[in-house]
């Protein structure tokens, strides 16, 4: 039978980790998820590890597998090349609890502070599909924060006291193009989301699993909202003339 | 004694999928205080991987539609089993539910008129379910998470109930443990609404994540309420079968709600030869007229032509897929195959993205090209625990139950899309429930400490009991026992071996261990969760022997007929001392208005 080397990380807040490895029997089609649950099943009952749907959906499994931001259950074994160790580690911008899993509850936080949906009040709510197709991009986001793990704002810098993340820029650039939604979030965005430390680097842009183009359709656009609404006063006088949006 | 957090609420809610959100939300804006705990991260539920749709007759697309079709549909496709109030405030209740969501902030798929665009599912008469592409499930708990949020609802993650606590016959708290760091909490609670999901995890080849482990049945049966319909297990005919490391995960029946073809290795459509007599009516007769109606469907026209036999009802695709490959029909993995390739691949990719990418990634099959390979996969249970359907709330006075936990609305078999619709409307209900309740009874819950004492025990004993099973072995031996006794076709002498050593089994469990610390131990919590698990299997194979006919989910080979008489009871399991005990109960009956709407024009629908 063949056989796949990983080596896990294994550790814990209070002590430093180490990497430990295993030998797992390989099956075809297998991710890296499923090599994660068979040491749990057979040789390491304690592992910690975050899992839900095992189908890319509801993004619980965030890790770092061979170095790269990714989801366990859509890493497939075989696209690393055989005899070659794989190594499993938890994601590094927030702070560890056990071996794989971290402590995301920061990004439960920020999201409570984001303005909620507001429609205008004599919506008739018909709307067309034209006009939600980039909403619906964004309302795509599983909640992995693989993209809040690379953007360095967060990883390197730990700027999360000025700073929400591209996953919350997606958030709010999802309800800002709601075509009926009439909240104002420029300020924010402006000042306490920190969208101004955000120099478009899209790294948040290439490991999002749900190819959504977090830079180019999300924070770009909000980009041009917030200059338009405090740096361009023939934009702004338009639109207390003509209505927030549109 | 071991420390432990105290909170108190008026209500707590025990689950952050859609019912449980919805109940939180309702609750919490009737002014009483409200607790939500889950054991998984908020927006991980079960509630986050429904694909195809939400079921409500909105009639957006076929105007003909009303909610009377509706629970007709639900009833038939329940084989009668269900509680007809409840499948009667449900067709009811649906659409409002889902406008709520939309001025809620979800976004659905429009049709050309800017109304919320619905699809065809099996067992449903019209094109019924309200969708955004195959990630519904998603739209509808990150709507339902952001209002509660908004409301400011407190939610507790990661941290899993163990016990409820009871104050003579009334609920008054529950007990449990953070996974993080694994201490304990003790939440006082004046009314507590159980919205734990489903009971996959007993089963080897399953739609469902480890969270489903039956813990809201097994709460509940352990406080003293009814499980009933526990024979009632609904295997999906479509999971995928390779590679091995995604067996059983879900195919959505919007595949074939838009059009997707079944056919054995002979290149069989053998779903025309599988149509029950009394409802081959209503579906297509030939490959053209099936292909009118898609051809229609997809250009969102009218016509005359009936659905195609694809979208016959769950129980029965999932038979006929497993008869289809016990006479050696089956595809090279044991399956058969799901056809959808003969659609514009530009369409196919946008009605059913995260089916392409699942196929693409994890298969290496592009479904715009070749047919996918699926067969059953455990997938939901219509059995839970017995609710009242006005106010969902179970026979233990201040403990109520919505969503996957509870039974009676979905009967014998449930339709597709009928759950999500379920959650929002039952999920509101025992919200309501609940907060009245905890406004009726205003004196603060009373704790006794012996329950406290004997719920720390039985976390701690894994860690020292020395040499004692270990729990991921004990699961793979439920596995075993399931699938070759409790299966999708069922038999009397099966069922009884399977029952004994379910039996055995559960002495071992009684044995398990653990070592390391409590931070993050996924194999100290098994350890807890075997239990439920075993109260579960238990439950579901001891009512499925006392069911001697063959109706909906429920498949004997001893007894392939269905049995009128049958119908006129459920089947409930209970806790007598030590011991399961299993009662038949009558099965509610429709008054005479509501059967009118049988004989009318609703031909039956199986
Ligand atoms: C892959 C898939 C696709 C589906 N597609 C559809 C569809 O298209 N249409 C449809 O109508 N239905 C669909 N279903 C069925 C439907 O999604 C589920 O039945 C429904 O989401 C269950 O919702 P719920 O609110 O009852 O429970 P869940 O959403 O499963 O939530 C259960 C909650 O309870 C918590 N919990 C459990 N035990 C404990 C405990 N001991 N302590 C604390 N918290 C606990 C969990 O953490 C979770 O938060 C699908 C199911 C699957 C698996
Ligand atoms: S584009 Fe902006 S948000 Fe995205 S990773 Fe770069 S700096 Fe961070
Ligand atoms: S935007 Fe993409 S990468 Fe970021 S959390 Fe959402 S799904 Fe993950
Ligand atoms: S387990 Fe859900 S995204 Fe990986």
């Amino acid at each position: 039978m063949r056989e796949a080397v990983m080596k896990v990380f294994r550790g814990t807040d209070s002590g430093s980790g180490e990497f430990k490895t295993y030998k797992v029997p390989i099956e075809e089609g297998m991710v890296v998820l499923d090599a994660i649950h068979y040491i749990q099943g057979y040789l390491d009952p304690e592992l910690a590890v975050r899992w839900n749907c095992k189908a890319a959906k509801c993004g619980s499994c965030s890790a770092e597998v061979n170095g790269h931001p990714a989801l366990m259950c859509k890493s497939r074994m075989d696209h690393f090349p055989e005899g070659q160790e794989i190594t499993v580690e938890p994601i590094k911008t927030f702070p560890l609890v056990k071996d794989l899993v971290t402590d995301v509850s920061w990004n439960y936080e920020v999201n409570k502070k984001i303005p909620a949906f507001k429609p205008s009040e004599n919506a008739d709510w018909t709307f067309m599909q034209e006009d939600i197709e980039r909403v619906q991009e964004f309302r795509k986001c599983i909640e992995c924060f693989l993209c809040q793990n690379v953007c360095h704002v967060l990883r390197d810098h730990d700027r999360k006291d000025v700073f929400y993340g591209p996953r919350f820029f997606v958030r709010m650039a999802g309800l800002e193009m709601h075509p009926l939604d009439t909240e104002n979030r420029a300020g924010i965005l402006k000042d306490q989301a920190g969208l101004g430390y955000c120099n478009i680097t899209k790294c948040c842009t290439e490991v999002c699993p749900e190819e959504i183009h977090i830079t180019d359709n999300a924070i770009i656009p909000l980009k041009e909202r917030v200059v338009d609404e405090f740096y361009d006063p023939v934009a702004k006088l338009f639109k207390t003339i003509f209505g927030k949006k549109k | 004694m071991a420390n432990y957090e105290v909170h108190e609420y008026d209500v707590l809610v025990v689950g952050a999928g859609g019912a449980g959100l919805r109940a939180a939300i309702e609750a919490s804006s009737m002014g009483v205080t409200v607790g939500l705990v889950c054991k998984s991260l908020l927006g991980k539920a079960h509630t986050v991987m429904a694909e195809g749709g939400v079921a409500a007759a909105l009639a957006n697309v076929d105007e003909q539609d009303g909610w009377e079709t509706h629970f007709c549909d639900t009833m038939n496709g329940g084989k009668m089993m269900n509680n007809w109030r409840m499948a009667q405030l449900h067709a009811q209740e649906a659409p409002d539910r889902v406008r709520e969501l939309e001025r809620w902030g979800a976004v659905f798929d429009r049709t050309k008129d800017g109304k919320i665009l619905q699809r065809a599912f099996g067992g449903h008469k019209w094109k019924r379910l309200c969708h955004v592409g195959d990630r519904t499930g998603l739209e509808m708990i990150r709507t339902l998470q952001d209002r509660g949020v908004h409301q400011g609802i407190t939610v507790y993650m990661e941290c899993a109930i163990t016990r409820l606590l009871k104050d003579g016959n009334k609920v008054s708290g529950a007990f449990g443990y953070f996974r993080e760091d694994g201490r304990y909490v003790l939440f006082k609670a004046k009314a507590i609404v159980l919205a734990t999901g489903g009971v996959g995890k007993s089963f080897p080849v399953t739609s469902n994540s480890w969270e489903y482990t039956g813990d809201g049945h097994a709460l509940a049966y352990d406080a003293g309420a009814q499980l009933i319909d526990m024979e009632f297990v609904q295997f999906h005919p479509t999971g995928m079968v390779w590679p091995p490391g995604v067996r059983g995960i879900l195919v959505t029946e919007g595949v074939r709600g838009e059009g997707g073809i079944l056919r054995n290795s002979k290149g069989e459509r053998f779903m025309f030869k599988y149509l029950p007599e009394a409802t081959r009516n209503d579906y297509a007769e030939t490959e053209e007229e099936a292909k009118i109606w898609v051809d229609a469907a997809i250009r969102g026209e009218k016509t005359q032509a009936r659905r195609p036999p694809e979208l016959s009802t769950r129980d029965n695709v999932a038979r006929s897929i497993y008869l289809e490959v016990k006479a050696g029909r089956g595809s090279p993995h044991g399956g058969v195959f799901l056809d959808i390739s003969y659609q514009d691949p530009d369409r196919v990719k946008k009605k059913l993205p995260s089916m392409y990418h699942q196929f693409k990634e994890l298969a290496d099959v592009d479904i715009t090209q070749q047919p996918m390979e699926v067969g059953p996969t455990m997938h939901y249970i219509m059995g839970g625990v017995r609710v009242d359907a006005d106010t969902a709330e179970s026979q233990v006075p201040g403990l109520f139950a919505a969503g996957e936990v509870s039974g009676g609305m979905h009967g014998g078999n449930r339709l597709g899309g009928n759950s999500l619709s379920d959650l929002i409307v039952f999920g509101r209900r025992a919200g309501a429930g609940a907060a009245e309740y905890a406004k009726k009874h205003t004196a603060a819950p009373s704790i006794v400490d012996d329950q406290i004492k004997a719920a720390i025990d039985e976390m701690e004993a894994p860690f020292n009991r020395k040499d004692g099973k270990n729990p991921y072995e004990l699961q793979r031996k439920m596995h075993e026992i399931m699938s070759t006794y409790v299966g999708i076709f069922r038999e009397e002498n099966d069922l009884k071996k399977g029952i004994s050593l379910l039996e055995a089994l559960k002495e071992e469990i009684k044995q398990v261990s653990i070592s390391g610390t409590k931070t993050y131990n996924p194999g100290w919590h098994m350890c807890r969760d075997l239990r439920n698990m075993i109260i579960c299997s238990e439950a579901i194979a001891r009512s499925a022997l006392s069911r001697t006919e063959s109706r909906g989910a429920h498949s004997r080979l001893d007894y392939t007929e269905t049995d009128p008489e049958q119908q006129k009871s459920n089947t409930a399991i209970f806790q007598d001392g030590d011991s399961m005990k299993l009662e038949k109960t009558p099965t509610p009956v429709m008054p005479e208005e509501l059967k009118k709407l049988f004989v009318k024009k609703e031909p039956a629908n199986a």
